[in-house]
């Protein structure tokens, strides 16, 4: 064997997609797995082998996030692709895929190829894009979702903004399966979600606040899964949040509809009560729901009909939430407490530790076409080490992320990322 | 008279039509080629009779072919452009309908940017009707001159693979052309993007295609289809660069076709959008010029048959 070579021994190996989860060693050449196994004998590696003892905590593949805002190019700020980088790379997160709503927005090929030259200069984690589905994302004319697709976009949506018109969006649909292209859509009718700031419900009405209907989200995913239905192309809902369209989403699977979709974990963390006394903070996009569609939410990733967790980082500096709750931007980071909080469904005996990685991994990377998120012989070399039980709490001051908006303060939890590797290239690793 | 005549009152589409028809039509245009193009092109087989082109859409081409053809046998040829004069008036199809039909035509030619628009003024006039296009359902002589165009270079219509390529959607000419094609023993695909085809078209007798290489691979025939410019910008396609980069005929994807595959367009051409001027303008290729030069014979072949099946037959709806 040549190159560089890696040992990481005594690991608990867990692979979702071969449903490895034994003890054991994994062996890294370069920027590839080499090899797997229950032990394996270091002497053929020659003497520069690099040995890492795990100590038998997890040894995962590296977390594949479909949905973050980085904020570059336009407003850098906030976050920019380094500054997004390095939170992922915490986080434990070696794939993300970033929202076209940028200044100027992804859409198009000269943006793509920016981002592209900045993730390969930042040269962290793995740094995709979605483009625009609409010009300028105003849900009016088709991108160049051809042009696009050759030189790199993973998908196309409207981002922050449902594709509202439904002729638009069965044309986007029927142009992006012609390349065969993943649709994602912001589900919510923006008609009844226009003016509203949080849930409709006892809270809104108490705080005085413009409410949003859970069913605007059932509108808008029934609405698309007909034209899916009529287009057959690949649909993606992202951040589900009510149980109305996540029973639409079971039903369509049962179908056998090319769909799919995410959630994040504000949704099943949380639920309404934690825009308490306008913590703008809490509020996000959709809004947080009412205590039984985040009960929904636990039971449609218990049964598989939610495919992946995502994030969805929404970086905000202080002058963009430190305001009048209607005047507040919407959104959330995400990117270092998303395996944390995603454990909480493991720890409350919702799912299984290899479900819950599942749906961080494998899952999300398959929507996306990527043949990342697998520990397999010939798989790129992207590892998360993580303590899955280690107790703390989450500080905000700590993330390496430019903004700190995240209603999580001092939250207790359990999981903790010990080490991230790209290309067998470590990014992260905690400081002793 | 040959064994077989083309027993239709009217000429609205090419659905309906036999095999023996088209051959029947091919067959008298072919003699006419060769009268075009001696120094001395005019007949008297139609004189005395009238011809009307009325065309309630813009066209130079069609239009002009058609008139030439009526002079050529003889007609006298009148031009209107109704959409510019009782269109505008309020005048409803079926009063001009009337009203031309009492001036006694024998052969009414009409285009309309409605579908469906000619056969119901043919159900309201004496004479006989050709479609000259009807919105996005049939364009028949183009269909035929298309025909003519390939059975004098490649000797026959049977066993040919011919890719259809482009906006099938809004393309009467592709339907005719299907429809014509499908008779005669042809094997027809269509190739386009999913926004520019219309649903069930796999239904038409066509195997369907998204993509060019797959589509042209082994063809005799690349037939392009014009991409009218409103719907080049994002409405049907992004871009008419994206358009070109993926389903525009250059080199490079005609290099699928047969080495002796030859290219049509109903004309006119988008240079660049739908075509490049390198393919598009290749004499050895292209058969683009031809198509208007059989144009005029297939005209004058449709313009006798009518008027011939008014005077001598009893007409068969």
């Amino acid at each position: 064997m040549s190159g560089l070579r890696r040992l990481f021994r005594n690991a608990r190996l867990i692979d979702p997609e071969s449903g490895r989860d034994n003890i054991g060693d994994l062996i890294v050449v370069d920027d590839r797995i080499a090899a797997i196994g229950a032990k394996i004998s270091g002497d053929g590696l020659g003497a520069d082998v690099e040995i890492i003892d795990v100590g038998g905590l997890c040894l995962a593949p590296g977390l594949v996030d479909m949905r973050v805002q980085l904020r570059e190019p336009g407003a850098e700020h906030i976050e920019s692709i380094e500054s997004g980088s390095r939170a992922a790379a915490a986080g434990g997160v070696t794939t993300m895929v970033a929202l076209p709503n940028t200044e100027p927005p992804v859409d198009d090929v000269s943006v793509v190829e920016f981002l592209a030259r900045r993730a390969r200069e930042v040269k962290l984690a793995k740094v995709h894009t979605y483009a625009a589905a609409t010009k300028g994302m105003e849900g009016k004319e088709l991108t160049e979702i051809g042009l696009l697709t050759a030189n790199g976009a993973l998908g196309f949506t409207d981002g922050v903004k449902a594709i509202a018109d439904a002729l638009v969006m069965r044309r986007v649909l029927a142009y992006a399966r012609t390349f065969d292209q993943l649709v994602i859509q912001h589900p919510e009718e923006p008609s009844l979600g226009g003016a509203g700031e949080v849930n409709e419900g006892e809270v809104a009405t108490r705080l005085g606040l413009a409410g949003i209907t859970p069913a605007a989200e059932v509108i808008m995913v029934e609405r698309d899964l007909r034209l899916v239905a009529v287009t057959r192309a690949r649909y993606h809902v992202a951040h589900v949040s009510t149980a109305a369209a996540i029973d639409a989403i079971r039903r369509a699977k049962a179908d056998g509809l090319p769909v799919t979709c995410d959630t994040a974990p504000p949704y099943f963390a949380l639920n309404e009560t934690a825009v308490g006394d306008y913590r703008t903070f809490a509020k996000l996009s959709p809004p947080l729901r009412g205590e039984s569609d985040r009960q929904a939410v636990v039971a449609g990733l218990a049964d598989g009909t939610i495919d992946a967790i995502a994030s969805d980082h929404a970086p905000w500096d202080q002058d963009s939430k430190r305001l009048p709750f209607s005047s507040a931007s919407y959104g959330i980071v995400g990117l270092e407490t998303l395996l944390p909080l995603s454990l909480e469904l493991h720890h409350n005996l919702h799912l299984s530790l290899i479900d819950v990685l599942r749906k961080l991994t494998i899952a999300p990377a398959r929507i996306l076409g990527l043949g990342v998120g697998r520990l397999a012989p010939g798989a790129p070399a992207d590892l998360v080490i993580f303590d899955p039980d280690a107790k703390g709490r989450i500080h905000t001051d700590e993330f390496r992320s430019k903004s700190k908006n995240a209603p999580f303060d001092g939250r207790p939890v359990q999981g903790r990322v010990e080490r991230t590797v790209v290309d067998g290239r470590t990014i992260f690793e905690r400081a002793a | 008279m040959d064994s077989h005549a083309y027993r239709h009152r009217h000429l609205l589409g090419i659905e309906g039509l036999t095999r023996e028809d088209i051959t029947y039509v091919l067959d008298r245009a072919d003699t006419y080629v060769e009268m075009n193009r001696q120094a001395e092109k005019k007949r008297s087989l139609l004189r005395g009779r009238t011809l009307i082109n009325c065309f309630f859409e813009n066209s130079t081409r069609t239009r002009t072919s058609f008139e030439v053809a009526g002079k050529r046998l003889g007609a006298d040829v009148i031009n209107m452009a109704v959409a510019v004069s009782s269109m505008r008036k309020g005048e409803t199809l079926i009063d001009t309908a009337m009203t031309l039909n009492a001036m006694h035509p024998d052969v009414l030619v009409v285009r309309h940017p409605e579908s469906g628009a000619v056969q119901l003024l043919s159900e309201k006039v004496d004479c006989a009707v050709i479609n000259a296009g009807d919105g996005s359902h049939e364009h028949p002589t183009q269909a035929l001159l298309d025909a003519l165009t390939i059975r004098r270079r490649k000797g026959t219509l049977g066993g040919l693979t011919v890719a259809i390529c482009g906006d099938v959607l809004h393309s009467r000419v592709a339907r005719s052309n299907i429809a014509l094609l499908n008779a005669m023993g042809a094997r027809v695909r269509v190739v386009a993007p999913r926004t520019l085809l219309p649903a069930a078209v796999e239904h038409l007798g066509v195997e369907v295609f998204h993509d060019m290489a797959a589509g042209l691979a082994d063809v005799d025939i690349v037939m392009m289809l014009r991409l009218q410019s409103e719907r080049m910008h994002g409405s049907f396609v992004p871009s008419t660069r994206e358009y070109f980069h993926f389903f525009g005929l250059d080199e490079d994807k005609l290099k699928a076709a047969k080495p002796d595959a030859l290219i049509m367009h109903p004309g006119p051409m988008n240079r660049g959008v739908e075509i490049s001027s390198t393919v598009a303008d290749d004499i050895d290729r292209s058969l683009i010029r031809q198509q208007v030069e059989m144009g005029v014979a297939v005209r004058m072949a449709c313009l006798e048959i009518m008027a011939g099946t008014l005077g001598n037959n009893p007409p068969i709806k």
